[in-house]
C-alpha cells in the first residue's frame, strides 16, 4: 500500500473480475514486449514524509538568502500575507480551465479582475488572462504586431532588457521574422535612430521604460512616427511602476507588455512569474491567449465566461494567433489580491518609498566617488553606474555581508565595460543601505 | 449564498489595506519626476485587509477544486496535488532566491533541477532535459525548434513538414506553425490509430519529423509505434512525443524505447503540480543524445558536485527568462521522491485499470467507439440508447448537480458527441463507483426526465451562460462594464 493509492488487494481483484481480466498487465497486451520496460526506473527509493522534509530542508541549506539589491526584471517587493493565504485554497489552487463555468465563477471572476487591473494600470482597453513571463509576452506582442500590419519585420530598442531581447529573437528566429535594432543615446533610446530607420517593412517598434538600466524613457513623437508608417508602438514596462510613471496609453503605445513579478509574487528564481499582454480593442481578435469576458446566466445573474475562442488553437488549430493553451491562473491572482490591497495609494507608496531608498543609495555611491553616472537621466527604483573598481572584488566584499547587488552588466555583454546595475524596494530599511555603502567605501 | 460582487464595488475612498514602513528620505519626492509622470486616473479598488480575504474567500467557494469531489477531465491528468509540496515549495530559501545571485548561493536550486533533470531523462529514456519550458503548448514549441535546428545544423533546409493525425491536441498544428513549419494532417483508421499506408504516402525529404501522442488522445495504445518511428527514421525525419497522456506509460513504457527523439513532459499532469485554475505548469523538453546541444539556454550543469549555469552558441537560443516555472519543477520533485521507483511504477498501471474499470462499467449505458482495451483514458461517443437525442453536452452539464466536474467533451474530434474520462490512480473504487452510478442515472434520466439535462446544472452557483451576449457585448474589464451599465441607463 502507498498513501496516495487507496486500492485495496480486495479492490483490485473485484475490480479485475468485473472487467474479466486476471492481471492488470494483460491491459498492456497491445504494447509490443520489447518495449515494456523490464526492470525498475533507476531513481531514489520512496520517502516517508519526514524524509522529504528533511532533504529539501538539507538542498535549502545549500543556497543562501540574501539582501537583493538587484533587480534587472525581478524585483524583492514586500508580499502581504493575505496572497499566500488566498492563493493556497484548494479551490483555486487545484482546479484547472474553467470549462465548465457553472462550477468555475472564482476562477472566471478572478481573471476579469486581473483584466481590469492590467487595463487600468496600462490604460489600453483590454488584456488577455496572461501569459508565461515577460519575455515570452513580448515576444507574442511582436507576433500579434507582425499579424495585425502584415510584416515579417520588427525593431527592438537595444534599451530592452536582453533576456527579453534573446526571447524575441528566438521567436522570430524559428518563425521566420526578422528584426533590426533601434540603438540607445546615454543610456536611453534613441529617436533619432528610431525616425531614421522606421519604414513600412517594420511590423513595430518594442521600447521598454524603466529601461534596462533603470532609467525612464521618453517617447514624445515615437508613436506618430511608427503610426506614419502604420506600425505599432508595443511598450514593455514594469508594471507596478506604471501606477506613477506614463502609461502605455498616454505615451500611445498600441500593445503594452511585461512581467508582473513586481506585483506581489515571490523571486523564486524566475519562475512562476507572469506576463501581461494588453491592447487597444480594435486588435482585441489578434490578442492572442484566452479572455474572460461578462455575461449572465438563464437566471439573469452575473457571470464571467471565456470568451472569442475563435482565437484560440483548441478551435482553429494551425490558424491560431498562438499555440499557448493556458495562462498563468495562479499567479495572476497573486497579482489581482496584491493590487486588490494595494490599491493606488499603496502602489504610489511602494514607488515613492522605493524612490526614496534608490535615490538615497545614488547619491551616497556617488559620494564615494568611487562611482559615476555617465547617464544622468531619471529612474524610479533601479539605476547603472560606471566604476573601475574590480566587479568581483565588489560582489565578493558585499557577499561577505550577505549582500547581493550591484550586478556587473559585464556579466551580460562586452559592451556593458565598466557597468554595474543597482535597485532598492521598499523592503530595504536604512541599516542595510549603509551598510552596502560601507563595504563599497572601503574598497579601491 | 450567492455572492457576486466585484472587488471594485467594496470600495470606499481613502480606506486602505496595506501597511508599509515609515519614509526615511522625504527631501527625495516623486513629484521630481515632472513630465515622466502619470497624469491619468488609475482605477483600482480602496479596501480594508479583511474586506479583500473576506472577498476572495467567497470568490473562492465558486469553483470546483480536486478536494471537491471527482475531476475525471479527460488529458488533463486531475490527480491528487499532495499538500507535503505546497510545503516545500513555500517553506524553504526557494520563493526567495534572486535568478542572477551568485551560484554559490543557489546551488540547492540548481541541485534541485539538474536531480530533477536527471530523474525524468531516467523515467523518459531520453539523454537530458530542459526545464525552462512553461507548459506543455510551449515544451512542444521548443521541440519543434529542436527539430528545425537539428535539420538546420545539417543544412537539410528543405525539412519544413511535420506530420500530425488528425486525433492530436489542437496546440500541435499550432505550435508547428508558430515554429515557422508546415503541417501535414494524415488520418486515423477505423480504431483511432495512425493509419500507416497513409503515414507512407506523405513520407519525403521534405519531412522534418511527426508528432504523435502515445497512448493517443483516444486513450489508445499505437500499437504500430515501432514501425512508424521506424519509417519515420528511415525518412529522415525526427519522433516527437506530445508528453500529454504519459501517466499511463508510468512503469510501463518509455518513450526513448519506442524510438521517440525529443517530447515534452506535463509536470502539472504526470507528476501533481496544481493546476492552479489554468496555469502555471511546466512543460520540460527532453531529447536523445545527439540533440543535447540544441537544448535551450540557460542549462544547469553538473562538475563534480558543482552545480553551474551554461549558455552555449550551439542552443537554439532562449526561450524564457530564467529556469522556467521553478517552484513547480520543486514540487514534481518532491512527487518523485516521494514516490519512489517502487510507486512510480505502479501509476501507468492502476491508472488504467481504474479507465478499464470506467469503460467496461459504462458500455452498456455510453457508446463505445473503439473496440479493445484503453489506457489511462476512455472515450465514449454519446450516450447509447438516446430516442430524446439528449447530447453530451446536456450529460457533462447534469454531472455538475451531482458534485462531480464533467470529463472532456468534443474531444477528440473524430466522434460528435466525445465524452473522454480519465480517473487517474488516486481516485478509490469508491468514488469511481460513485461515479458510474451517476452516470448510469444521467443516462436513465435522459430517457425518462430529459428536460433536467437540458436544462442542468441547477444545483450549482450559476446555471448556464449567454456564451453569445459575451462574444457580442465584449465587456472585459470593470471599465467596460461601467461603461455597459451607464449605456444601459
Amino acid at each position: 500500500m502507498f498513501k496516495y493509492f487507496p486500492h485495496t488487494k480486495e479492490d483490485i481483484n473485484k475490480m479485475l473480475k468485473d472487467i474479466n481480466i486476471s492481471s492488470i498487465d494483460e491491459l498492456f497486451s497491445q504494447i509490443s514486449k520489447n518495449v515494456l520496460l523490464k526492470e525498475d526506473y533507476n531513481i531514489k527509493s520512496e520517502m516517508s514524509e519526514l524524509e522529504i522534509r528533511e532533504y529539501f530542508k538539507n538542498l535549502s541549506n545549500e543556497n543562501q538568502e540574501l539582501t537583493i539589491f538587484s533587480g534587472l526584471g525581478l524585483y524583492d517587493h514586500y508580499q502581504p500575507a493575505i496572497i499566500d493565504a488566498i492563493t493556497s485554497r484548494q479551490e483555486f489552487l487545484t482546479s484547472y480551465t474553467p470549462y465548465q463555468p457553472e462550477i468555475s465563477q472564482g476562477t472566471l471572476q478572478y481573471i476579469f479582475e486581473y483584466q481590469s487591473m492590467i487595463q487600468a494600470l496600462t490604460g489600453l482597453d483590454v488584456s488577455n488572462a496572461s501569459m508565461y513571463d515577460g519575455s515570452t509576452a513580448s515576444a507574442e506582442a511582436c507576433f500579434m504586431a507582425c499579424n495585425i500590419t502584415r510584416r515579417k519585420k520588427v525593431l527592438i530598442s537595444e534599451t530592452v532588457n536582453p533576456n527579453t531581447i534573446n526571447v524575441i529573437k528566438t521567436y522570430l528566429k524559428f518563425r521566420g521574422y526578422d528584426f533590426e535594432f533601434i540603438s540607445s543615446k546615454n543610456g536611453v533610446f534613441d529617436v533619432e535612430d528610431f525616425k531614421n530607420k522606421m519604414s513600412k517593412e517594420y511590423a513595430s517598434v518594442i521600447v521598454q521604460s524603466p529601461n534596462f538600466f533603470g532609467l525612464i524613457e521618453d517617447y514624445t513623437g515615437v508613436s506618430e512616427i511608427a503610426h506614419e508608417y502604420k506600425g505599432l508602438l508595443i511598450q514593455n514596462s514594469d508594471p507596478s511602476t506604471l501606477a506613477v510613471l506614463k502609461s502605455p496609453m498616454e505615451n500611445g503605445a498600441d500593445i503594452a507588455c511585461g512581467d508582473c513579478q513586481s506585483l506581489g509574487v515571490p523571486l523564486a528564481f524566475g519562475g512562476p512569474a507572469l506576463g501581461y499582454l494588453a491592447t487597444l480593442k480594435k486588435y482585441v481578435r489578434k490578442l492572442p491567449g484566452r479572455i474572460a469576458g461578462y455575461t449572465t446566466d438563464s437566471n439573469g445573474l452575473r457571470a464571467y465566461v471565456l470568451t472569442l475562442q475563435a482565437r484560440e488553437q483548441h478551435i482553429r488549430r494551425s490558424k491560431a494567433n498562438s499555440n499557448i493553451c493556458s495562462n498563468q491562473s495562479l499567479i495572476a491572482l497573486y497579482v489581482t489580491v496584491y493590487s486588490a490591497l494595494m490599491g493606488k495609494s499603496g502602489l504610489e507608496e511602494v514607488n515613492k518609498l522605493s524612490y526614496q531608498n534608490a535615490h538615497y543609495m545614488y547619491d551616497k555611491l556617488l559620494a564615494t566617488g568611487k562611482f559615476y553616472d555617465n547617464f544622468k537621466k531619471p529612474f524610479l527604483k533601479e539605476f547603472t553606474l560606471e566604476t573601475t573598481i574590480s566587479h568581483d572584488l565588489i560582489g565578493e566584499a558585499l557577499l561577505e555581508n550577505n549582500i547581493f547587488g550591484g550586478f556587473s552588466l559585464e556579466k551580460i555583454s562586452d559592451k556593458y565595460e565598466n557597468l554595474i546595475n543597482f535597485a532598492a524596494t521598499e523592503k530595504r530599511t536604512k541599516s542595510e543601505i549603509d551598510k552596502l555603502i560601507k563595504v563599497l567605501e572601503g574598497l579601491s | 449564498m450567492n455572492y457576486n460582487k466585484l472587488i471594485f464595488e467594496l470600495s470606499i475612498p481613502g480606506r486602505i489595506g496595506y501597511s508599509l514602513p515609515k519614509e526615511n528620505y522625504p527631501n527625495y519626492q516623486l513629484k521630481d519626476l515632472t513630465e515622466h509622470l502619470r497624469d491619468s486616473d488609475l482605477l483600482l479598488p480602496e479596501v480594508s485587509e479583511l474586506d479583500c480575504v473576506r472577498h476572495y474567500s467567497n470568490v473562492s467557494k465558486k469553483n470546483f477544486g480536486v478536494e471537491n469531489g471527482f475531476y475525471p477531465l479527460g488529458s488533463c491528468t486531475m490527480k491528487y496535488n499532495p499538500k507535503i509540496n505546497e510545503e516545500i515549495a513555500k517553506s524553504y530559501s526557494f520563493t526567495k532566491l534572486h535568478p542572477y545571485q551568485p551560484i554559490r548561493t543557489t546551488q540547492g536550486a540548481l541541485r534541485v533541477y539538474h536531480e530533477l533533470q536527471v530523474a525524468l531523462s531516467e523515467i523518459s529514456g531520453l539523454a537530458e532535459f530542459s526545464l525552462n519550458p512553461y507548459a506543455g503548448a510551449h515544451g512542444e514549441l521548443v521541440g519543434l525548434m529542436v527539430m528545425k535546428e537539428y535539420h538546420a545544423t545539417r543544412k537539410d533546409f528543405k525539412r519544413t513538414k511535420v506530420i500530425i493525425p488528425d486525433s492530436a491536441h489542437g496546440s500541435n498544428p499550432a505550435s508547428t506553425v508558430v515554429c515557422g513549419m508546415e503541417v501535414v494532417e494524415i488520418k486515423s483508421n477505423e480504431l483511432g490509430m495512425v493509419d500507416i499506408e497513409s503515414l507512407k504516402s506523405v513520407l519525403s525529404d521534405e519531412i522534418a519529423g511527426m508528432m504523435l501522442t502515445n497512448p493517443n488522445t483516444l486513450g489508445i495504445f499505437e500499437s504500430d509505434i515501432c514501425e512508424i518511428t521506424k519509417l519515420i527514421h528511415d525518412a529522415g525525419g525526427l519522433m516527437y512525443y506530445d508528453g500529454a497522456n504519459l501517466n499511463a506509460m508510468l512503469g510501463k513504457v518509455r518513450p526513448g524505447d519506442m524510438g521517440f527523439d525529443i517530447m515534452h513532459i506535463n509536470l502539472h499532469k504526470t507528476f501533481s503540480t496544481p493546476h492552479g485554475g489554468g496555469g502555471p505548469g511546466a512543460g520540460p523538453i527532453g531529447v536523445r543524445d545527439f540533440l543535447v546541444d540544441y537544448l535551450p539556454n540557460p542549462r544547469v550543469k553538473k562538475m563534480d558536485d558543482y552545480y553551474y549555469i551554461a549558455n552555449t552558441a550551439e542552443s537554439l537560443g532562449q526561450i524564457s527568462s530564467f529556469f522556467g516555472n521553478f517552484l513547480v519543477e520543486l514540487r514534481a520533485y518532491s512527487y518523485i521522491l516521494t514516490l519512489g521507483k517502487e510507486n512510480l511504477m505502479n501509476v501507468g498501471k492502476l491508472a488504467t485499470l481504474n479507465a478499464n474499470y470506467i469503460r467496461n462499467a459504462l458500455k452498456d449505458d455510453y457508446y463505445l467507439p473503439i473496440e479493445g482495451y484503453c489506457m489511462h483514458e476512455v472515450v465514449f461517443d454519446g450516450l447509447l440508447d438516446n430516442p430524446n437525442e439528449i447530447r453530451t453536452f446536456d450529460v457533462a452539464k447534469r454531472l455538475l448537480d451531482y458534485g462531480m466536474h464533467a470529463p472532456t467533451i468534443y474531444f477528440p474530434l473524430l466522434f460528435h458527441q466525445a465524452i473522454m474520462i480519465e480517473p487517474t490512480e488516486t481516485e478509490s473504487l469508491q468514488t469511481i463507483d460513485e461515479f458510474i452510478k451517476v452516470m448510469k442515472l444521467i443516462a436513465k434520466e435522459a430517457r425518462t426526465t430529459p428536460e433536467l439535462l437540458r436544462n442542468a446544472p441547477i444545483n450549482t452557483p450559476i446555471t448556464r451562460t449567454d456564451e453569445v451576449f459575451a462574444a457580442k457585448a465584449m465587456i472585459f474589464s470593470y471599465r467596460d462594464y461601467l461603461e455597459y451599465i451607464n449605456r444601459k441607463v
